[in-house]
C-alpha cells in the first residue's frame, strides 16, 4: 500500500478519496485553486499544494503542476477523482513516466474507449450488444427497407451527416418506410449536402443502466448495476442500485457483458460500463446495448458500494498498489437497495439555472451519507460544478429506501444559495419513480410539476417571520412586558412578494404572528419550534439580509434592510438645480435626450472647482434652463427630466 | 443559606390566596388593557389611516425584538378627566435597543391629539427622572398638540409642568445622557422644543411637523396663508431650518434611524452590561407563580415575608443577617438575576429594635455599594407609652435618615399595606426610590381608613359628650363611612398608580423580572458614595 498519495482534484470526491486514505493509514495531499486555499478538502488533507488560479486550465488541468506537487511532497500516487484529468491518457503517460502511479486504469484502455465509435466497433467484435443498425454504404431503397425490417420495427432514420435532429424521422411500420426514407434524405440533402442516412433502432422507452467493473488489468468483476434513469439534460439527478425490475437473468447477462468490455481493453481499477435498455416490454436480456465505458470512478459510486458493502476507493487504491482483485465474482452480492440523489446550488424553478452563494447554513441529515466538500460558511463560486452533496440512503427494501431518500431530502438544510431540493424531494414523491417506472424521459414529462412553486403556507411564514425579527436564541427576559405585550411588525419577502407580519411577544420564547389574515402561536423551547402547540421538524435560520425557515423543504426570505429606503426616498422631482453659485461651463445633452442614472448632464464650475451634475434617475430631458456660459445662483434650475 | 417555603401547594389556605390574588389581578388587567387600547377604536382607525403606526407599535419597533420592556406609569390617569386619559395620552418605558437600555417616551396621539394633560406631564417627567437617575438615553416618539388647553393652569406655570421637559432635556445633555427626538406628528408650539432641545432629531416626511404656531395661528397673526408641510415639515427642517437632521420615509424608516442613533451613542457611561446577555444565575428553588399562594388575601393576616423572598432570588439563597434581634423587619443579602442586592422586608409592626437593626443594614449596604430591595408590607411603627417613652421615634429616624440619605439604588415593592411612617421607613415614594412597584393587594394612606374614622369619631364623640349630647351607635357607623369609604377608594393600587405615586402596579409573579430590569437600569449609573446625615443616637 502508498504511504502516501496525491488527490488531483477538488470538492466533494477529494474528501471521499481522503476519508478512505485516512481509513487506510495513507498520508494524503491535496491540490487546490487560490479561490480553493480554505476549502474543505485542503482542510481534511494532511498536506496541500497551491496550483495557481481559478479558473480549471489555470489549476486542476495544469497536470505538469500537479506531478510537480507529487514529487515535492513524496506523494507515490495520484488519484484523479473524476472529471478534470480523470480520463486524460496523456496526463496518465506523463504520472507513469514521471514514476509515479496513476490510480486508475492505463492510457491505452483510457484512448480505447475514449473515441465513441471506434470504441463501440471494438465492443462488438468482442461479444457486447450495442444498439442493433445499418451503417452501410448502399443506400439503396431496397436495402435501406430490408435493413430496417431486420433490425425489427420502431426503427430510427438518421442522417449520416446528421445533428439537431435534422434528417431524422421514426418510422413504426414497414408501410410508412418509403415516405419516411424520402423525407430524411431531402432533408439532409438540404441541411448537410449529403442524403446519405443510417438506421438504427428506435428505443421507445430506453432506460440507462450502467456497471460497475473493477479490473486488475488483465481480468474483471462487476458490482452489478446502476439506474440513472432519472435524467435531465443527460445531467443524472437521482440513481439507484440496483436497477428497479432487473431480473438475475439480465443482470447476468449486463455483467457478464461489462466484464468482456473490460477485459476486452485490459481493464485495470474501477470503471463503468454503460449501456441504453429498451424497456418498452420491461427488463429483457436481449434488449440492453453498449453505449459508452467511463474509464474513472463515477459520481454514483456510493450506491453500488451501499448495496455490496464494498469501498470502491479502498479497492483503487489496492489494485494501483499492486494487489490482486480484492473479491472474485462469486464472493460479491446485492443487500437491499440504494439510492443517490445529487444536491445542486441552482433554481430548478427557472430554467435549473446555476446559483452560487455563501453557504450560511448547512445540514445534513443523520441516517444518510453525505458526500460533501463544502461546509457551513463555504461559498459556491461560479467557477466549478456548483454540486453542494451527494446523499445517500440504504435500506433493506426500494420502498424502505426510497421512504429514507425521501427523510433524508427532508431534512437536509442549506441556506445562502438556492437548491434544487425542493425539486428532488418532488421526484423522490414521484409515482411512476416511486413504482420503479423509470425511463430518461421521465423528468422532462414531467418538469413542469416536479418544477411548481409551492407558496410556503402561512404558518412558514409565522416562522420566518419570527426569524426576520432575530428571535432565534435565547434572550434574557425574552417578550417580557408588565401588562401589554409590545407587537413587532416583521417586514420579509418571497420571490418579490412583500409579507407583512405582527408578531407579538407573549413572554418566554411565545410568539403570536398574525400574517395573511391567519394567526399562529410560534414558541420556541429547547427541543425545537412548536407551531399552534404541536412541536414540528422546522428549523429558522438567520442569514444577512435573508430568513429561511426549513420545513420539509427550505423556504428563504428576503429581510430589506429598513435603513435602505432611503436610497429610494432620494427620487426627485426630475429638477436639476445648480448646488452652488457658479458658472455653466458644459452642457452635454439636449431636450429630448434620453439619459440613464448617472449620466453626465452639465459641469458647473465653482470656487475652482468642477462640478459635473448629472442625472438622478433614468428618463429624458424635458428642458434644458440654462447655456454653457450662463452664471447661475444656488439652486437655479438647469435641467429638467421627465419623471 | 437556602430558604425552605412551609407552603402546603394546593391546600384550601393556598387556593383562597391564590383566588383572592386571580381576582385582584383581573380588575389590573381591565385597567391595563384600557390604557393600552388608548383613545378607542375610531381615533386609532383614524391614525392607522394616515399610515401611521400606533404608538406600542412604534415603541415595539424601536426596541429589539423580543426584548424585555419595563413599562412606566402604565395606569397614569386611569379613572381621571372622566377617563379621557388612557395611559396618560403617552407610553413610558425601559426598552432595549441593541442591546442598550433606554427610555422611551412616545406620545399617544389617538388621546386628545397628544395632548399633555397634568398627569401627562406628570408622567413624561417621571420617565426623565428614571432616565437622569439611571443614566439612561431618551427617545422621544413625538406625536403631540402640546399643552391640553382646557387644563392650561395645571400644565404650564408651575415648577413640575411643561417647562420642566425641555429644562431636563438640556440638564440631561450636559450629562452626556443622549437625548433622541423622533417627530412623527405634531410637534406643535411649546412641544416644538423637544426635538430641538434633542441632540439628535429624526421627522417623518410629510407627516411629522415642528413649528411654534401652526398654519391657523399663523394667518390669525400675519395673514401669512402657508401649508403646515411648507412651514415645518420633514424637507423644510432637515434641508433650510435644520431643527431636525435625518428625514425619514415613513414610521418604519424613523424608528429603524432612531436605532441607528442610538447605535452611534458610543459606549454606555455606567457599568451596565448588555441587556440581553442571558444570565447564568439560577432561579429560585420556589416557583414565583407560587406567591399567589403564599400572600394571604388580607392584609390583616400575618405571614412570613421570607416566603416571598424565597420566590424571588436567585436559587432561594438569603444571607440573612441579623436574624434573631428586631424579627419584625427582615434583612440580607441575595442576588437577583446575578446582581447582588441586599433586602429589607418587613415581617410585622416596627419596633425600635427593628428600626436599628435596618438603619444597620441599609449602612452595610451602602458601604459595600449594593443595591437594597424594600419589601414594603408595614402598618406603621409600634405605638403606645412603652415605645415612645424608649424613643421609637429616635429609633425611627435612625432608619429614615439612612434610607434618605444612601447613595446606593433603592428599589421599592409595594407587597401589602403602606401606612405612616412605615412608608417612610421602608422608602416610600418620598424616599425617592429609582423604582417604586405596587402589587394588586396592596393598599396606600396615612393610617387604615378604619383608624382613620376612628380618630375622627373620637375626636367628634369627646366634643358631642362635652356638649353633653348622646351619639349613637347606629349615627357613629353613619359618621364613618364616608371616611372609611374614601380611604378605601383613594388606597387602593389603581388610585395610588393613576396619579403616578408609583411606577406601576405589577402582577406579582413577574415580581423577580421586574427587580432585575429595575436594578439593571440602576446600575447603568455608577454608586456614588453614601455621606449619611446625623443619626440620633
Amino acid at each position: 500500500m502508498f504511504a502516501k498519495i496525491l488527490i488531483a482534484n477538488r470538492g466533494e470526491i477529494a474528501c471521499r478519496v481522503i476519508d478512505t486514505c485516512r481509513r487506510l493509514g495513507v498520508s494524503t495531499v491535496a491540490v487546490h485553486s487560490d479561490v480553493d486555499r480554505d476549502a474543505r478538502h485542503v482542510a481534511m488533507a494532511d498536506e496541500a499544494v497551491s496550483l495557481g488560479g481559478a479558473a480549471p486550465a489555470e489549476s486542476y488541468l495544469r497536470g505538469d503542476a500537479i506531478i510537480a506537487a507529487a514529487h515535492a511532497t513524496g506523494a507515490q500516487a495520484i488519484h484523479p477523482g473524476y472529471g478534470f484529468l480523470s480520463e486524460n491518457p496523456d496526463f496518465v503517460e506523463a504520472v507513469t513516466a514521471a514514476g509515479l502511479t496513476f490510480i486508475g486504469p492505463s492510457a491505452d484502455a483510457i484512448r480505447a474507449m475514449g473515441l465513441k465509435d471506434a470504441a463501440k466497433k471494438a465492443m462488438e467484435e468482442a461479444g457486447v450488444p450495442v444498439v442493433p443498425g445499418y451503417h452501410g454504404v448502399d443506400q439503396a431503397d431496397v436495402r435501406l427497407a430490408q435493413e430496417a425490417a431486420k433490425i425489427g420495427w420502431p426503427v430510427l432514420i438518421k442522417a449520416v451527416a446528421g445533428g439537431g435532429g435534422k434528417g431524422m424521422r421514426r418510422v413504426d411500420a414497414e408501410a410508412d418506410f418509403a415516405d419516411a426514407l424520402n423525407a430524411a434524405r431531402s432533408e439532409a440533402a438540404k441541411a448537410f449536402g449529403n442524403e446519405a442516412v443510417l438506421i438504427e433502432k428506435f428505443v421507445a422507452t430506453p432506460r440507462h443502466i450502467e456497471v460497475q467493473v473493477f479490473g486488475d488489468g488483465t481480468r474483471a468483476v462487476h458490482l452489478f448495476e446502476r439506474d440513472c434513469s432519472l435524467q435531465r439534460r443527460h445531467q443524472k439527478v437521482i440513481e439507484e442500485a440496483p436497477a428497479p425490475g432487473m431480473t438475475p437473468e439480465m443482470r447476468d447477462a449486463m455483467g457478464q457483458a461489462a466484464v468482456r468490455a473490460a477485459e476486452a481493453i485490459g481493464y485495470s481499477g474501477a470503471g463503468t460500463v454503460e449501456f441504453i435498455v429498451d424497456a418498452t416490454d420491461g427488463l429483457r436480456p436481449d434488449r440492453f446495448f453498449f453505449m459508452e465505458m467511463n474509464t474513472r470512478l463515477q459520481v454514483e459510486h456510493p450506491v453500488t458500494e451501499a448495496i455490496t458493502g464494498i469501498d470502491l476507493v479502498e479497492w483503487q487504491l489496492r489494485v494501483a498498489a499492486g494487489e490482486d482483485l480484492p473479491a472474485r465474482q462469486e464472493d460479491l452480492s446485492i443487500t437491499g437497495h440504494s439510492f443517490e440523489a445529487r444536491l445542486y446550488a441552482e433554481d430548478a424553478a427557472n430554467g435549473f439555472l446555476p446559483q452560487t452563494g455563501t453557504l450560511t447554513h448547512l445540514r445534513f441529515p443523520e441516517g444518510a451519507r453525505a458526500e460533501t466538500g463544502v461546509r457551513a460558511g463555504d461559498v459556491i463560486s461560479p467557477w466549478y460544478d456548483p454540486m453542494i452533496a451527494k446523499l445517500i440512503v440504504h435500506g433493506p427494501t426500494r420502498r424502505a429506501a426510497l421512504r429514507a431518500l425521501d427523510r433524508a431530502l427532508s431534512q437536509t438544510q442549506v441556506a445562502g444559495t438556492v437548491t434544487n431540493l425542493a425539486f428532488l424531494r418532488a421526484l423522490a414523491g414521484h409515482e411512476g419513480f416511486a413504482a420503479g417506472e423509470v425511463d430518461t424521459g421521465l423528468i422532462d414529462r414531467d418538469v413542469a410539476a416536479l418544477t411548481a412553486r409551492m407558496d410556503p403556507p402561512t404558518s412558514v411564514r409565522a416562522l420566518a417571520a419570527v426569524g426576520a425579527l432575530g428571535l432565534t436564541g435565547n434572550v434574557a427576559a425574552e417578550g417580557f412586558h408588565l401588562w401589554a405585550p409590545l407587537v413587532w411588525t416583521a417586514r420579509l419577502s418571497w420571490r418579490g412578494e412583500d409579507v407583512s407580519a405582527r408578531v407579538t411577544g407573549l413572554g418566554g420564547g411565545c410568539y403570536a404572528v398574525e400574517v395573511d389574515e391567519a394567526r399562529h402561536e410560534i414558541a420556541r423551547a429547547a427541543d425545537g419550534w412548536r407551531v399552534d402547540g404541536a412541536r414540528v421538524a422546522a428549523e429558522v435560520a438567520a442569514g444577512e439580509g435573508s430568513v429561511t425557515v426549513f420545513w420539509g423543504d427550505a423556504h428563504t426570505f428576503e429581510v430589506p434592510d429598513p435603513l435602505s429606503v432611503a436610497s429610494a426616498a432620494g427620487a426627485s422631482d426630475g429638477v436639476v438645480v445648480a448646488p452652488m453659485p457658479g458658472l455653466v461651463k458644459a452642457v452635454f445633452v439636449e431636450a429630448g435626450a434620453e439619459v440613464a442614472t448617472g449620466d453626465r448632464l452639465a459641469v458647473l464650475e465653482a470656487m475652482k472647482m468642477e462640478h459635473t451634475l448629472r442625472a438622478p434617475h433614468d428618463g429624458v430631458v424635458a428642458e434644458v434652463l440654462t447655456e454653457a456660459g450662463a452664471q447661475v445662483e444656488a439652486g437655479a434650475a438647469l435641467i429638467r427630466l421627465d419623471v | 443559606m437556602k430558604l425552605t417555603s412551609a407552603l402546603i401547594p394546593n391546600s384550601e389556605e393556598a387556593r383562597a390566596n391564590r383566588e383572592a390574588h386571580l381576582g385582584a389581578l383581573a380588575d389590573i388587567r381591565e385597567a391595563a388593557e384600557a390604557a393600552a387600547a388608548g383613545g378607542g377604536e375610531k381615533a386609532r382607525a383614524r391614525h392607522l389611516s394616515r399610515g401611521k403606526m400606533l404608538p406600542r407599535e412604534r415603541v415595539a419597533n424601536l426596541l429589539d425584538p423580543g426584548s424585555p420592556f419595563l413599562e412606566v406609569g402604565a395606569f397614569a390617569g386611569h379613572g381621571m378627566y372622566d377617563g379621557a386619559a388612557p395611559g396618560g395620552g403617552a407610553i413610558a418605558g425601559i426598552g432595549v435597543v441593541h442591546g442598550r437600555q433606554v427610555m422611551v417616551v412616545c406620545n399617544d396621539a389617538t388621546v386628545k391629539g397628544g395632548t399633555y394633560y397634568p398627569v401627562t406631564v406628570k408622567k413624561h417627567l417621571r420617565a426623565q427622572e428614571i432616565a437622569e437617575e439611571c443614566r439612561l438615553p431618551c427617545i422621544y416618539l413625538v406625536d403631540s398638540g402640546g399643552a391640553n388647553l382646557p387644563n392650561q393652569d395645571e400644565v404650564f406655570p408651575d415648577r413640575d409642568h411643561f417647562g420642566r421637559i425641555f429644562y431636563n432635556q438640556a440638564r440631561m445633555s450636559a450629562k452626556g445622557i443622549a437625548q433622541i427626538a423622533v417627530v412623527m406628528g405634531s410637534c406643535t408650539a411649546g412641544g416644538a422644543y423637544v426635538p430641538a432641545m434633542s441632540d439628535v432629531s429624526i421627522i417623518v416626511r410629510e407627516q411629522g411637523t415642528i413649528f411654534l404656531a401652526g398654519p391657523p395661528l399663523v394667518k390669525a397673526a400675519t395673514g401669512e396663508v402657508v401649508t403646515a408641510e411648507d412651514l415645518g415639515g420633514g424637507d423644510v427642517h432637515t434641508r433650510l431650518s435644520g431643527v431636525a437632521d435625518y428625514l425619514a420615509e415613513d414610521d418604519a424608516h424613523a424608528l429603524a434611524l432612531a436605532r441607528d442613533a442610538v447605535r452611534s451613542l458610543g459606549l454606555p457611561m455606567g457599568n451596565s452590561r448588555n441587556i440581553l446577555e442571558s444570565d447564568d444565575s439560577d432561579p429560585p428553588l420556589y416557583d414565583p407563580e407560587e406567591i399567589l399562594d403564599v400572600v394571604p388575601a388580607s392584609l390583616s393576616t400575618p405571614y412570613d415575608i421570607r416566603e416571598v423572598i424565597a420566590r424571588l432570588v436567585d436559587g432561594s439563597r438569603f444571607d440573612e443577617f441579623k436574624a434573631r434581634f428586631g424579627e419584625t423587619l427582615v434583612t440580607g443579602f441575595a442576588h437577583v438575576r446575578g446582581m447582588p442586592v441586599g433586602i429589607v422586608a418587613n415581617n410585622g409592626v416596627l419596633f425600635s429594635e427593628a428600626a436599628q437593626k435596618g438603619a444597620h443594614f441599609v449602612e452595610l449596604c451602602s458601604q459595600r455599594a449594593i443595591p437594597l430591595v424594600f419589601l414594603q408590607n408595614i402598618t406603621g411603627f409600634m405605638v403606645g407609652r412603652k415605645y415612645e417613652n424608649e424613643g421609637i421615634a429616635r429609633h425611627g429616624a435612625k432608619m429614615v435618615t439612612a434610607v434618605a440619605t444612601t447613595s446606593v439604588p433603592k428599589v421599592t415593592m409595594l407587597v401589602g399595606g403602606s401606612f405612616g411612617a412605615g412608608n417612610y421607613g421602608m422608602s416610600g415614594r418620598a424616599y425617592q426610590p429609582r423604582f417604586l412597584w405596587t402589587w394588586p393587594n396592596s393598599r396606600i394612606s396615612v393610617m387604615g381608613g378604619a383608624q382613620a374614622a376612628g380618630v375622627l369619631a373620637t375626636v367628634k364623640r369627646d366634643a358631642m359628650e362635652r356638649a353633653g349630647q348622646e351619639w349613637s351607635p347606629e349615627e357613629e357607623a353613619a359618621f364613618k363611612r364616608p371616611t372609611e369609604e374614601m380611604f378605601a377608594r383613594q388606597s387602593h393600587p389603581l388610585y395610588a398608580s393613576a396619579r403616578l405615586w408609583d411606577d406601576g402596579v405589577v402582577d406579582p409573579r413577574k415580581s423577580r423580572d421586574v427587580l432585575a430590569l429595575s436594578l439593571r437600569a440602576a446600575l447603568n449609573a455608577p454608586v456614588e458614595e453614601t455621606r449619611f446625615g446625623v443619626f440620633r443616637m
